[in-house]
C-alpha cells in the first residue's frame, strides 16, 4: 500500500495535491483496494463549486458504491475524463489519475487534514 | 411423518445426538415462555383430495365473465406453450441470479426480455421488470426526483386513476409534491403543463393510450420539458408499441408500463408485469435488476447481473428504490410471448384488434344512445358518452356473460354517462354484434 | 455442450417464419393514421413453436432450481413448492378473470383472499393484513408509509428517524429511505448478533419513529430480549415493525404480534412455499394491529354476512400502492400450502427447520468458523474456514459447491463478519440431503487445505465458468442489438 508524502490525505480516503494554487483531488491507494474493481465513476461539472466535506463524485465497482467528498473547498476547473472511458485507472494508479482540479478557495482548510504519516497510521488501524 | 417433512423418528434422535440436545424443545429454550403460548386456530390439514374438493368449490364461486373492458387488464390471446415452458421447475423454482454459473438460464431470458422491450419502446436500456405497471410509474418517478435532485412532478389527468393514486401515494411519504395537469377534450392540456412547469420540476408523466383509450399528440412535449430540464417519462401500453409512435421517437426520457398486454392472463389482476426503460445517459440511475453481457474465464459468452452498485443491498439508505423481487417469471411469460407470437404476430393481434375496437365503435355511434366523447384517435380502448343508465346497461351484458364497458364514474363522479369500451382480438364478430343487439334494445 | 448453447432467440429467427395462429377475423381492416406511427418495425424474433419450445428447454437447463438439487439459501427459506398448489391455481376460474367484474361474480377469489388474511393474522398474532404488496421490500415500503401516517395522524411530525439494526438486510435500510425516513443504525451485540440494549437505549429519542427488525435476527439468532426491546421503543412513543423474512421457524411457537410488533410483512415465497420464480413475483402481506388498521393500503377486502366486498380508499388509508389487489395468483398458491398443512403442522415446520439447520452447524463447526456457536434456529452463519492459514475465501468455497450440484448459501450477507456464509436448509430435506451437504462441504474444506487451488478456478462444471463482471460494468451491453454493435 502506497502513503506519497507529498500529499494531504483524509479520513475517507481522499488525497489532495497542491500545486500553484490548485488542488489536485483523488482518491487513495488504500481505497481503490477497498473498492475492488472499479467499473464507473460519475464525475462532477467544470465551474462546480465543492464545499470541504461535500460529495461530488462517486466511484461504482461491481460490489461496491462509495461518494468522493472534498476534501477542501474551491471551484473546479478541469475533470480527469479519461476516467470516464477507463475507470480502472484508479486502480492502476490512483495516485497519478487524479479526479479533479479545483482553484482553492481557502489554503488553510488544507490545515485540517492529514499527513501521509498519520494516514498511514490511520489506515493500520 | 408428513409428506412434505421427511424425517423418521430415527433421523431426528441421530441429529439431536450430533446437537448434543435430547429434544427439539431444546432448540426453543432462549424463547420466553410466555410467548410460547400462542394457539393458532386456523383450518386443520387437508388431504390432496380434500384440497382439490375444496378448491373445486371455491373456484365455482367465480364467474368468469367476457371483457369488454380493460381499464389496465386487457384479454389478448395466450398461446398454450406459455405456462408450459415458464412452469419448469429450472425456472419457477430458481431464486434470484445471483449465482450466474448457475442461473445461465434465467439471466439468458432477461436478457431476451431487455431486448425486447427495447425493441418495442426505442429505449436503449430496460431493466428487468417492475411490479406492476402503476408501481412502475411511481419508480420512475422517484428516479426522475432523484436525478434532478427537484421534488415536484407533474402528472397529466389523463393517465389512469389508479396509477395516479399509485404515484401519489409513494410520492406523499418521500416529501415529493405531485401537481396534476389538466385534461382537454379527452387529452392532457399542453398549455396547463407549460402553466405548471418551472424550474423546480422534475419530470412530466404521461401515459399513452390514456385512460379514455386515446392516442395523444405528444408534440413539442420534449422540448418544452428539456427547457426546463424536467425528465419526460412517458406509461405506454407495450402492445401498441408495434404500430405507435415510442417513447425514445417522442423524446422521452423514462417508458414505463404495465406489460400485461403482452399475453399475461387477466388472474383478477395479478400477477402482471410493470416494465422500465431508460437513455443510455440514465442507464446508471435506473431502479432494479439489469442484465449485462460478459465472459467466462474460457471466452464463453455469459449473462450476469450488473450494475448493481445502483441497488439497495449495496447502497443501502443511499439507494433510490428498495426493489428487490421483482416479477421475474413474468419477465419470461411476455419473453415467450413475444418470441412465439414474433415480429409478425405481435404485430397481427394488436391490427385485429385495432379492427375489431374500430368495428365496435362505429357500429355503437350507429344507435341513438351512443355519440362520441371525444373527436381524437384510439386503439383498441375507446371512450363514449352514453343515455343508458350504466349499471342497468352493465347488468344486461353480464346476464349474457359479458363484462361491460368501464364507467369513468368509477373514477370521477362528474364523469356520469362517459363509457370506456376494450376490444381484443379474442372478441368475435359474434360477441360484438350481440353486444351491439344488447345494448341497442334497452 | 449442447449444440444449442448460448444462442439467443434473436439468432434463431429466420425471415417469414412463425410460431402462432390467430383465428380469421371477417372485420375489414383500419387504417392507423401514419402521423401515429412508429418508423420501423420492433425487430422480434421470427420462429416456429417447436423453435420457441426447444430454445426455452435449453435455456432451462442452465439453470439449478430446487427440484434439481440442495439449495441453503440462508434468508430465502428455498422450500419445495408443492405441485398441488399449481394445479388449484391455474383454474380457468382464477385466470380469466377481470379485476374489475363485479364482486358478486368474483367471491371464490375474495374468499380465498379474506382466509389467507385470516390465517396471516392468526400465525402472526397481528390483527389485520392486506395482500396487495407485491414482494417483501414492497411491504417494508407500505409498512413504514404506515408507520409515517400514525404518528402524523397524531400530530406528531418530528417522528422523522427509523432504527435498523448494522446486521439488517440492505432492503430495510432503503425502504425507511424511500419512505421518507431518515436511518439511525444500532449495533449489535458481537457475541450474537442480538440487538445491544445499551446502544438501542441511547438512539431512542422522540425523533424515533419505529425500529425495523428481523426476528431471530440475520444470523438466526431468536432476539431473546424482545420483550424488553418493544416495551423501550414503546415507550420512547415508536412502532415496532417486523420484517418477516424469518417468520419460517417461529411458525406456531411464537408470534411477532406477541413480541409486541406492531406492523409485519410476511413473505409468501419464502415461508408459504410458492416459487421464487427466478426472482419474483412474490408476495409480501403486510399485517397491523387493531390500531393501525384504518391505515392499511386501499383496496380493502372485507367480509359483509356472507358477501366479500371491496371497499375503496378510506380516509386514514395511507392510499394505494398496486394497481389491483397485488399477485394474487401467488396468494392463491400460499392459501393451498396453509390448508394442506394446517393448524396441525405449523410447529413442526417451525422445528423440523430449526432441527435441519442446528444439525448442519454442528455437523460443520469443527471446519468452518461458526463466529457464534449457539442454538440457532432455523439458519445459522460461518465466517468462512476455520483453519484461517488458509488462502481461500468464502467466494471460493460458494463456486467449489456448485461442481457438487449443491446451491452455495447465502455468501457475505449479514456485513457483520468478513466472510459470511448463511445457510438456511429449511424443513423439506432429508437427512440423507443434509449428509450429502455436510459431505461436500468437508471435502471442499480439504481440497482448501491441500490444494486451494482447486476452488479458487472453480467452478468446472456448470454451464459457464466465473464471469468477468467488471467487463460487464465498464462496458455494459444490455441488450441483442448491442451485441450486433460490436
Amino acid at each position: 500500500m502506497k502513503f506519497p508524502k507529498n500529499l494531504y490525505y483524509t479520513e475517507t480516503h481522499e488525497w489532495v495535491k497542491v500545486e500553484k494554487g490548485y488542488a489536485y483531488i483523488g482518491i487513495t491507494d488504500y481505497a481503490q483496494d477497498a473498492l475492488g474493481e472499479i467499473v464507473f465513476i460519475e464525475l462532477p461539472e467544470e465551474s462546480d463549486e465543492l464545499s470541504q466535506g461535500e460529495e461530488f463524485a462517486a466511484i461504482e465497482s461491481v460490489k461496491a458504491a462509495s461518494d468522493v467528498m472534498a476534501p477542501v473547498s474551491g471551484v473546479v476547473v478541469s475533470v480527469n475524463e479519461d476516467l470516464e472511458d477507463s475507470p480502472e485507472l484508479l486502480n492502476e494508479d490512483p495516485y497519478e489519475n487524479w479526479i479533479v482540479k479545483i482553484e482553492l478557495d481557502d489554503e488553510s482548510e488544507l490545515d485540517s487534514l492529514m499527513s501521509a504519516e498519520e494516514y498511514e497510521n490511520m489506515s493500520k488501524e | 411423518m408428513f409428506k412434505y417433512l421427511p424425517h423418521t423418528h430415527q433421523d431426528i434422535d441421530e441429529m439431536l445426538k450430533t446437537i448434543g440436545v435430547d429434544s427439539i424443545d431444546d432448540l426453543f429454550a432462549e424463547i420466553p415462555d410466555e410467548l410460547k403460548q400462542c394457539e393458532i386456530d386456523i383450518p386443520s390439514s387437508h388431504s390432496e383430495l380434500e384440497l382439490r374438493e375444496h378448491f373445486k368449490k371455491v373456484a365455482g364461486m367465480n364467474e368468469p365473465l367476457i371483457p369488454f373492458m380493460g381499464a389496465g387488464a386487457y384479454d389478448h390471446y395466450t398461446p398454450s406453450i406459455i405456462p408450459y415452458l415458464t412452469e419448469r421447475q429450472e425456472f419457477m423454482t430458481a431464486y434470484t441470479p445471483y449465482q450466474p454459473e448457475v442461473s445461465q438460464g434465467t439471466l439468458q431470458y432477461i436478457f431476451e426480455y431487455q431486448s425486447m422491450i427495447c425493441q418495442l419502446t426505442g429505449m436503449h436500456v430496460s431493466n428487468a421488470s417492475m411490479y406492476d405497471g402503476a408501481t412502475a410509474t411511481a419508480e420512475a418517478m422517484f428516479m426522475a426526483a432523484g436525478v434532478r435532485k427537484k421534488k415536484r412532478v407533474l402528472i397529466s389527468a389523463t393517465v389512469n386513476p389508479n396509477v395516479v393514486e399509485v404515484v401519489k401515494t409513494y410520492a406523499h411519504y418521500r416529501g415529493i409534491d405531485i401537481v396534476v395537469v389538466d385534461e382537454k377534450d379527452g387529452a392532457t392540456d399542453f398549455d396547463d403543463m407549460k402553466n405548471k412547469l418551472d424550474g423546480d420540476t422534475a419530470g412530466m408523466i404521461v401515459q399513452n393510450p390514456n385512460v379514455y383509450g386515446v392516442i395523444e399528440d405528444f408534440e413539442g412535449y420534449s422540448d418544452t420539458l428539456k427547457e426546463q430540464k424536467a425528465l419526460f417519462i412517458m406509461n405506454h401500453d407495450p402492445s401498441t408499441l408495434t404500430h405507435l409512435k415510442t417513447p425514445a421517437e417522442h423524446g422521452v426520457d423514462i417508458a414505463i408500463g404495465e406489460a400485461q398486454s403482452l399475453g399475461v392472463p387477466l388472474s383478477f389482476g395479478g400477477p402482471y408485469i410493470g416494465y422500465m426503460a431508460t437513455t443510455k445517459k440514465l442507464m446508471r440511475k435506473m431502479p432494479g435488476r439489469i442484465c449485462g453481457v460478459t465472459e467466462d474465464v474460457d471466452g464463453k459468452r455469459a449473462y450476469v447481473l450488473t450494475l448493481q452498485a445502483r441497488e439497495q443491498h449495496i447502497r443501502r439508505e443511499k439507494a433510490n428504490s428498495n426493489i428487490c423481487s421483482n416479477q421475474s417469471l413474468m419477465a419470461l411469460f411476455v419473453t415467450i410471448y413475444m418470441a412465439t407470437m414474433g415480429k409478425k404476430g405481435v404485430y397481427e393481434a394488436q391490427q385485429i384488434s385495432y379492427n375489431h375496437a374500430h368495428y365496435l365503435h362505429d357500429m355503437l355511434l350507429k344507435l341513438p344512445q351512443f355519440e362520441k366523447a371525444f373527436d381524437k384517435p384510439f386503439f383498441k380502448e375507446f371512450t363514449l358518452k352514453t343515455t343508458l343508465d350504466v349499471e342497468k346497461m352493465n347488468r344486461a351484458l353480464r346476464e349474457k356473460g359479458y363484462l361491460g364497458p368501464l364507467s369513468q364514474a368509477r373514477f370521477d363522479e362528474n364523469k356520469e354517462g362517459l363509457v370506456t369500451f376494450a376490444v381484443t382480438e379474442k372478441r368475435t364478430k359474434a360477441q360484438m354484434d350481440e353486444l351491439i343487439r344488447t345494448l341497442g334494445e334497452l | 455442450m449442447s449444440v444449442y448453447y448460448g444462442q439467443l432467440i434473436f439468432e434463431k429467427s429466420q425471415e417469414g417464419r412463425k410460431g402462432y395462429t390467430l383465428p380469421k377475423s371477417p372485420i375489414k381492416h383500419y387504417e392507423l393514421n401514419d402521423k401515429y406511427k412508429r418508423a420501423d418495425c420492433p425487430q422480434l424474433p421470427e420462429v416456429s413453436e417447436f423453435d420457441v419450445v426447444r430454445h426455452y428447454t435449453n435455456v432451462s437447463f442452465k439453470n439449478h432450481g430446487i427440484e434439481k438439487g440442495f439449495y441453503p439459501l440462508g434468508s430465502c427459506t428455498m422450500k419445495y413448492n408443492p405441485k398441488i398448489n399449481l394445479e388449484v391455481s391455474s383454474h380457468e376460474n382464477f385466470t380469466t378473470l377481470h379485476p374489475y367484474q363485479p364482486v358478486e361474480t368474483v367471491q371464490g377469489v375474495l374468499k380465498i383472499y379474506h382466509e389467507t388474511q385470516k390465517m396471516l393474522s392468526e400465525i402472526s398474532g397481528l390483527s389485520k393484513y392486506s395482500l396487495n404488496p407485491f414482494a417483501g421490500a414492497h411491504g417494508e415500503h407500505v409498512g413504514l408509509m404506515i408507520i409515517k401516517a400514525y404518528h402524523e395522524s397524531r400530530g406528531d411530525h418530528k417522528r422523522k428517524k427509523i432504527i435498523v439494526p448494522d446486521s439488517a438486510h440492505g432492503t430495510n435500510p432503503a425502504s425507511a429511505s424511500v419512505s421518507g425516513f431518515e436511518v439511525v443504525e444500532v449495533k449489535s451485540n458481537e457475541s450474537d448478533g442480538t440487538v445491544n440494549i445499551p446502544d438501542l437505549k441511547e438512539v431512542l429519542d422522540d425523533e424515533v419513529a419505529g425500529i425495523m427488525l428481523t426476528n431471530p435476527n440475520t444470523i438466526g439468532m431468536f432476539e431473546k430480549d424482545i420483550l424488553e426491546i418493544s416495551r423501550l421503543v414503546h415507550e420512547a412513543g415508536g412502532l415496532l415493525y417486523y420484517d418477516g423474512a424469518n417468520l419460517n421457524p417461529l411458525l406456531g411457537i411464537a408470534r411477532p404480534g406477541d413480541m409486541g410488533f406492531d406492523i409485519t410483512h410476511i413473505n409468501l415465497h419464502k415461508t408459504f412455499s410458492t416459487p421464487h420464480g427466478g426472482g419474483g413475483p412474490g408476495s409480501g402481506p403486510v399485517g397491523v394491529t387493531k390500531e393501525l388498521e384504518p391505515f392499511l393500503p386501499a383496496p380493502v377486502v372485507r367480509k359483509a354476512g356472507d358477501l366479500y366486498l371491496i371497499d375503496g380508499k378510506g380516509k386514514r388509508s395511507i392510499g394505494q400502492i398496486s394497481h389491483f389487489l397485488g399477485n394474487i395468483g401467488v396468494v392463491i398458491k400460499a392459501y393451498a400450502y396453509l390448508l394442506t398443512n394446517g393448524k396441525e403442522r405449523m410447529k413442526e415446520i417451525a422445528k423440523m427447520s430449526t432441527l435441519n439447520a442446528n444439525y448442519v452447524k454442528d455437523a460443520l463447526k469443527s471446519v468452518y468458523k461458526l463466529p457464534v456457536d449457539k442454538v440457532c434456529k432455523h439458519e445459522f452463519v460461518f465466517d468462512g474456514l476455520k483453519d484461517e492459514s488458509i488462502d481461500v475465501r468464502t467466494l471460493d468455497i460458494a463456486k467449489r459447491l456448485l461442481d457438487f450440484d449443491i446451491h452455495p448459501p447465502t455468501v457475505y450477507f449479514p456485513l457483520l463478519f468478513k466472510e459470511t456464509m448463511m445457510v438456511e436448509p429449511t424443513e423439506n430435506e432429508s437427512k440423507q440431503t443434509l449428509d450429502a451437504f455436510i459431505d461436500a462441504m468437508l471435502k471442499v474444506a480439504k481440497e482448501a487445505k491441500e490444494d486451494p487451488e482447486i476452488l479458487k478456478n472453480a467452478p468446472y462444471s456448470t454451464p459457464v465458468r466465473r464471469l468477468d463482471e467488471a467487463q460487464a460494468a465498464r462496458k455494459p451491453r444490455v441488450k441483442y442489438k448491442d451485441l450486433l454493435e460490436e
